[in-house]
Formats: structure tokens, C-alpha cells, sequence
């Protein structure tokens, strides 16, 4: 009975430590957005999302640059903001709380809304497809 | 009706809090105002991480308690963009501004729009600027210190830390002693 109970709750460390650092990756990230989108992503429209103005003054791009793989720029205080694509930068989504919030506030800049589990896909996987 | 306290018992029971409240808020005087000679208050971690991830962590000493409250208080309507957080990182840096916010003479008065851009201290400091400075791509904004206040995010504003922004056109050259 001990040992049953030690593999047992090795096995659950193992999960929970597995699931702590897949959540952590823009890999992860993807998975969980596109299940919630209920549809696989298509990095295509992601990027055209991106570029897009979708009726107000800003794209993404804006900031980000039409290829987000090197220092973008805050378009109104000129800030410097690091790139975007995962492969030039590895601290991006690796903290899904992190993704979130950017998500949250940007949409809103962007698109007055929040963006939908499925654009979020698209753009997240059109980022994860930029490699050096 | 339900009975309540007299108002002078209330007062007493809140005693130890104003007495905290008064006691860190008069640490605070000496240090608070970010001037050429004083030391700034190192800026709480949370500030830093949250607020000058978009723009540099303007000193607490720069706007009163009651603009800082404001600027807290809307954050999703953040002079033009959304910058909402969530609460608990709100309230903490809420609370930190509210204990390091300007009490110096100069800054006690609330600046129109709650931006230190138009406090009376603020214009008066800069007047000798053409105001077409601004508008230039180098510079980009008022609010943009470090175009020209090269440590303006260790918030050091000394007049010896001034350079002429690269890429600003020579004819604002006048307004320069570096």
C-alpha cells in the first residue's frame, strides 16, 4: 500500500510539473486557444489580423511592427518594446497570464473588443511560425 | 434606526490608522519630490514592472495623491490607450502612490487632465523651449522625459543629464548648452 501511494503521488508530481511548464510555452499557449476557439489556427489570417486597422487608429503593427521579430515601438510614448515572435524573443508567451492581459488591452486599443479565442490562435501561431 | 457611535468615538477607533497614514506620509516629505538634488523613492518593483513597461516609471513625487488617484482609478481609459490591471496589482500600487505622491509646495496642486505635462511647475520649468519641440519625431511627447533627461527612468532630472535628442533637427540646437 506504501509504495502504491509513493509511485502515486510521484506520477502526480510529474503531471503537475509537466503541466506547469507546458503551460508555459507559446506552443501550450496555442494548443489552448485553439481548443477554445474550437478550430485549428491559421497563421495567415493571424498575420493579416495583425496588419490589419480594424476601424480605429491603430493595427497591431503600430507598435509592433508589419514583421514583429525585432524592437517595435510604442506609438504614443516611443517607448522601445522588445520583439514579439517567440524565436527572437524567448521570454514572449511563457506566462499565459502575461499573454492575457496584453491581450485584453490591446484588442481594446485595436478593435474596441476583446479579440475571440479563434484570432488569437491565428495571430499566435503566424507569430510562432516566424524563425530566424 | 440602528444605533451608532458617537462621531468622537469613530474618530478615536481610526486613531492608530491616521497616526500610520500621518507617520509614513511625513517620512515621505523629505524624499518625495524628484528634483535635480533630491533622490528619488526607489519606485516599488510592482510599479516598475506594470507602469514602465510602456513608458518610463515617472517619479510618485511628480502628481498629488488625489490625480494619482484618479489615473488609478481608470486605468482602461489611460490617456488614450487601455492600460487595466488586475486589482490586486492596483491596490498595491495604488497604496504606494498614495504614500510617495508630490506634498512638495510645487506639486500639491492638482495639474489639468492629471498630467504632470501641465503642471504649473512642469511648463514653467520647460518655457524657454520652442513648444514645436514637442511635436518632433525624436522627441514625440512632453511626456517622453528621456528624450532629453537621458536617466529620467532612474528618476534622475538633472540639468547636467541633458543631451540634444539624436535626430532632432539642428534649429532646436538654441535651447542646448550639452
Amino acid at each position: 500500500m506504501h509504495t502504491f501511494f509513493r509511485i502515486l503521488g510521484g506520477v502526480t508530481l510529474v503531471w503537475a510539473c509537466t503541466t506547469l511548464l507546458w503551460a508555459g510555452t507559446p506552443a501550450e499557449q496555442l494548443n489552448a486557444l485553439a481548443a477554445q476557439a474550437g478550430r485549428s489556427a491559421n497563421p495567415a489570417q493571424g498575420q493579416q489580423f495583425f496588419n490589419a486597422q480594424h476601424g480605429r487608429e491603430w493595427s497591431c503593427a503600430s507598435c509592433h511592427n508589419a514583421l514583429p521579430t525585432g524592437d517595435g515601438k510604442h506609438a504614443s510614448t516611443g517607448k522601445a518594446i522588445t520583439a514579439l515572435a517567440p524565436a527572437f524573443n524567448p521570454e514572449r508567451f511563457t506566462d499565459p497570464a502575461k499573454s492575457e492581459k496584453w491581450f485584453r488591452r490591446n484588442c481594446n486599443d485595436v478593435l474596441a473588443r476583446e479579440c475571440t479565442a479563434a484570432e488569437k490562435a491565428d495571430l499566435l501561431a503566424w507569430l510562432i511560425s516566424l524563425k530566424r | 434606526m440602528k444605533n451608532r457611535p458617537l462621531a468622537p468615538v469613530q474618530y478615536a477607533r481610526e486613531a492608530p490608522k491616521w497616526i500610520a497614514i500621518l507617520a509614513l506620509a511625513g517620512l515621505s516629505i523629505g524624499s518625495a519630490w524628484a528634483d535635480s538634488k533630491g533622490p528619488m523613492v526607489p519606485p516599488l518593483p510592482k510599479y516598475q514592472a506594470e507602469c514602465a513597461a510602456c513608458h518610463i516609471a515617472y517619479p510618485a513625487g511628480m502628481l498629488p495623491a488625489a490625480s494619482w488617484k484618479r489615473v488609478m482609478g481608470s486605468l482602461d481609459k489611460h490617456y488614450g490607450t487601455d492600460a487595466s490591471l488586475d486589482e490586486a496589482s492596483v491596490r498595491e500600487i495604488s497604496q504606494w502612490l498614495q504614500v510617495n505622491a508630490g506634498t512638495y509646495k510645487r506639486v500639491r496642486e492638482e495639474p489639468p487632465q492629471d498630467r504632470i505635462t501641465t503642471s504649473a511647475w512642469f511648463v514653467r520649468k520647460h518655457d524657454e523651449l520652442d513648444p514645436a519641440i514637442w511635436k518632433q519625431a525624436a522627441v514625440k511627447s512632453a511626456a517622453n522625459c528621456i528624450a532629453c533627461h537621458t536617466r529620467a527612468d532612474k528618476g534622475s532630472f538633472s540639468e547636467r543629464e541633458i543631451t540634444f535628442p539624436k535626430g532632432l533637427d539642428a534649429r532646436f540646437r538654441r535651447n542646448w548648452s550639452d
